[in-house]
């Protein structure tokens, strides 16, 4: 399997459509890319960020094995997977996956895979600033969550 | 031992990372789990759910029956919610 890896855990915000071609510039082989990007909400006016930690030594290593367990599960061409840490204000992007491959579905199914299994696997917690000053505490992990990355075994 | 702390276990023990000397007798991460809960009113709170809580060996995901054996770095933390 020789897909194109490219993985990052950084700060600053990210171009989601230049990072998507950066796997398709040039190709004339490639048929699908899937380009998922996951937002910071404002839970209804209630949050004014989020603070997100991370276990720096760790957190580019893990999204790194679950890239190439993606990589060894599907014919994919490319993955981009690149998330975000620090405060975090409601509309700016956190998570982003970009999945190519020659057909749909297995792009499809990869960024499903990779998200499902970044946010139960990758060492990264968040945190609630509330827009009334105070703090909302650490973000409960979601049975659902789980029961989404667990779909994936076999 | 090097020993992080991440989340809401770093702040209810009240430091990110220490060195850690566990008597012999502890060989399993979730002994580890079960001596540090004894050293304080902090520690305890922080593994009051020793169930649900999460550790990584040098970097790597471990379960709580994982032995220590020459760990030089073991990190303790919630269940991840990024994403």
């Amino acid at each position: 399997m020789s897909a194109r890896i490219i993985v990052r855990v950084q700060k600053d915000s990210f171009d989601a459509a230049a990072e998507a071609t950066a796997l398709t510039h040039g190709r004339s082989d490639i048929g699908a890319v899937v380009t998922f990007t996951g937002l910071c909400r404002d839970e209804g006016g209630a949050l004014a960020a989020l603070e997100i930690e991370h276990y720096p030594e760790m957190a580019e290593d893990e999204i790194n094995r679950v890239a190439c367990e993606a990589a060894a599960r599907w014919p994919l061409e490319g993955i981009v997977a690149i998330h975000r840490y620090g405060l975090i204000r409601p509309g700016e992007p956190i998570v982003l996956v970009v999945t190519t491959s020659t057909h749909r579905t297995e792009a499809f199914a990869a960024a499903s895979f990779l998200m499902d299994y970044l946010k139960t696997e990758a060492p990264f917690w968040k945190k609630q600033h509330l827009a009334d000053q105070g703090s909302g505490g650490w973000v409960e992990a979601k049975a659902q969550d789980f029961a989404a990355a667990d779909k994936w075994r076999v | 031992m090097r020993a992080l702390y991440f989340a809401w276990v770093r702040e209810r023990i009240g430091r990110a990372e220490e060195e850690i000397a566990p008597p012999e007798t502890v060989k399993t991460v979730g002994e580890l789990m079960g001596w540090l809960s004894g050293q304080g009113e902090n520690y305890a709170a922080a593994f009051a759910h020793i169930k649900s809580m999460r550790a990584a060996i040098d970097r790597t995901h471990v379960k709580h029956d994982a032995l220590i054996g020459n760990a030089r770095e073991i990190a303790f933390f919630p269940p991840m919610t990024g994403g």
